[in-house]
């Protein structure tokens, strides 16, 4: 039990990294970006391939950023510059991806049985594979989350908070939320390409289909960190994202544990990210005042 | 400060929803005016402030603002020439910020942004100062929400953040047409306070004629796009409410409607 605990953990912490991203466009900027979906899987490909071809494993995660990097800025061009509405400039990066991970790994998947990865040192000084990614991944996560926590208290960073909150007055300001949503995108697509590298060195592979339903996942854990671990302040919120993402791995773990068939997973989490995402209509019904106070905005 | 030369905006055009909101319109603000901008429904007036503001581009026509001609420039490259004040109070602040950091986006107007703090223990001990002769308790709640804040407080903060950063030209439209009366009231003189203080170029367009009448020192009529009355001086101060009227029909040959007109 312990160790199915302790896989959920270390899981969480590399998908905490993906809950982030997801939460910066999702929640920040407003924007329901599917490149992640694309991204992982590019984070992923890209690692394994570097890898696999004799790179440092972690200039092989670094490379990963910046393939994410790149991603998010193509739906950001697509978005501001082209004018694509953002759900669709996701979608049409997503769909190119697939075919550019393809071409990055040369085939739908590749092994990294017994390569050197980002854990390996760790593994050497003694600890067990789980516990290797679960301190690595939490160093991963408090770098990201401190750097996260200070950008976000920058002119650019408060920019682009506000950009989600009221672009007209934003650009009443002297601000081009064009730009500011651009760097949004950019930064969440990296940080989406690091977990998915990350996860594929954890796994020993990467999949062109690794990405497949990630957004949900991504939803699912912001949802459950809100609801569960609360939102004060910004520096909470970031938190929060982490022990959601850990939580919802847990859920999985027990529900699979339960006997639930792995093949109804995404249909469980479909379902559980519809009902959190409609609480607030629900709410709405039992207490209408309050909603129409926070609706006040 | 302000020149709009001969300008012309069409919405739709082409559709059978065409709408030519701006025919050939023409008027020149002169450093520290404060015109009261008037007219009935669709007349143009916040077509005009938004041609000024650069939310869309016009068809034909340039606007000068103090020297700079911005026609062409995007909304966000002239800002840091302009401060705006909506009618919805929801518009000009960002719900989810707290009140410092909507007045330190404010402060930041037309500079560029970069890595550094975005609010400063310097700014913060200003933005108490500032708040406090608004008599709202704002000066004590400065990590409050903005949403949390009624129309008439949010209004008033939005009016800050317009004057914290000295505008060359202050556009309001319709400011205070979302408040109860009192509290319209209250912002407005607060408004005409901070234009009075900083010699503000002001443009401001309401649907009440009374305070057309009582604020600034001249007076547009708006109509069908056009502008059909330009009233400064010693005859600002001698209209009422009565011959404004009259003389907008024999101008306009119309009556005036507008269905927010407070004519009494
Ligand atoms: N974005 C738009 N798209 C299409 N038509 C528009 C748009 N904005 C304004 N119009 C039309 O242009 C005309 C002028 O509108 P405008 O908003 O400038 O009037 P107004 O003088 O501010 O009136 P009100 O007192 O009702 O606010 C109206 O007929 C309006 O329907
Ligand atoms: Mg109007």
């Amino acid at each position: 039990m312990l160790q199915i605990i302790l896989g959920a953990v270390s899981l969480g912490l590399l998908w905490a990294i993906m809950t982030i991203g997801v939460y910066i466009t999702y929640r920040i900027l407003d924007i329901a970006d599917l490149t992640v979906e694309g991204t992982l899987a590019m984070g992923a490909a890209i690692a394994a391939q570097a890898i696999t071809s004799g790179v440092n494993p972690y200039a092989a995660t670094g490379l990963a950023l910046v393939g994410g990097l790149i991603a998010g800025f193509t739906t950001g061009i697509l978005h501001t510059q082209l004018k694509i509405p953002a759900l669709l400039s996701g979608i049409l990066t997503m769909i190119a991806l697939y075919s550019i991970n393809l071409r990055i790994m040369g085939k739908a998947n590749i092994s990294l049985l017994r390569m050197d990865t980002v854990y390996t040192w760790l593994q050497n000084l003694g600890l067990s594979d789980t516990n290797a990614v679960i301190a690595l991944g939490l160093v991963f996560v408090l770098v990201i989350v401190c750097f996260l926590y200070w950008f976000f208290g920058t002119e650019i960073g408060c920019a682009i908070r506000a950009t989600g909150n009221n672009p007209k007055m934003v650009r009443a300001q002297g601000i081009n939320t064009d730009t500011m949503k651009i760097i949004g995108l950019v930064l969440s697509n990296g940080l989406v390409a690091i977990s998915g590298a990350l996860i594929a060195q954890s796994q020993s592979f990467a999949d062109v289909q690794m990405g497949t339903g990630s957004i949900v996942i991504g939803l699912a854990s912001v949802i459950i960190g809100e609801v569960l671990f609360g939102k004060k302040n910004f520096f909470s919120r970031l938190i929060s994202l982490v022990l959601g993402a850990i939580t919802y791995r847990i859920i999985i773990a027990l529900v699979l544990k339960m006997g639930m068939p792995a093949n109804d997973l995404k249909l469980f989490t479909a379902i559980t990210v519809a009902i959190a995402l409609s609480l607030p209509v629900f709410r709405s019904y039992l207490n209408p005042v309050k909603i129409s106070l926070k609706e006040g905005r | 400060m302000l020149s709009v030369n001969d300008i012309y905006k069409v919405f739709n055009p082409g559709t059978v929803n065409e709408k030519v909101a701006l025919r050939n319109v023409t008027v020149t603000l002169e450093e520290g005016d404060f015109v009261t901008l008037i007219g009935g429904n669709g007349a143009g007036k916040s077509t005009l402030l938004n041609s000024i503001a650069g939310v869309f581009p016009i068809d034909k026509g340039s606007i000068v603002i103090d020297g700079v001609d911005v026609t062409k420039l995007s909304e966000h490259k002239r800002a840091s020439l302009l401060g705006r004040v909506f009618q919805d109070p929801m518009m000009g602040t960002a719900a989810n910020m707290w009140i410092e950091e909507n007045l330190a986006l404010a402060f930041r107007r037309g500079k560029k942004r970069t890595l550094k703090w975005g609010i400063t223990h310097k700014e913060r001990m200003m933005y108490k100062e500032l708040l406090e002769p608004l008599g709202l308790g704002l000066e004590n709640r400065l990590t409050t929400k903005v949403g949390l804040l009624s129309g008439g407080q949010r209004q008033a903060l939005t009016l800050l953040m317009a004057t914290l950063k000295r505008p060359k030209l202050l556009l309001l439209d319709e400011h205070t047409a979302a408040l109860d009366p009192k509290t319209a009231q209250k912002v407005l003189e607060l408004s005409d306070q901070f234009i009075k203080e900083g010699n503000l170029t002001t443009l401001m367009i309401t649907h009440n004629m009374r305070d057309a009448i009582k604020y600034g020192n001249r007076l547009i009529m708006m109509h069908d796009g056009h502008i059909i009355l330009d009233i400064k001086g010693e005859e600002k101060k001698k209209l009422t409410v009565e011959n404004l009227l009259e003389r907008f029909g024999k101008v306009s040959g119309e009556e005036f409607a507008n269905d927010r007109a407070l004519l009494a």
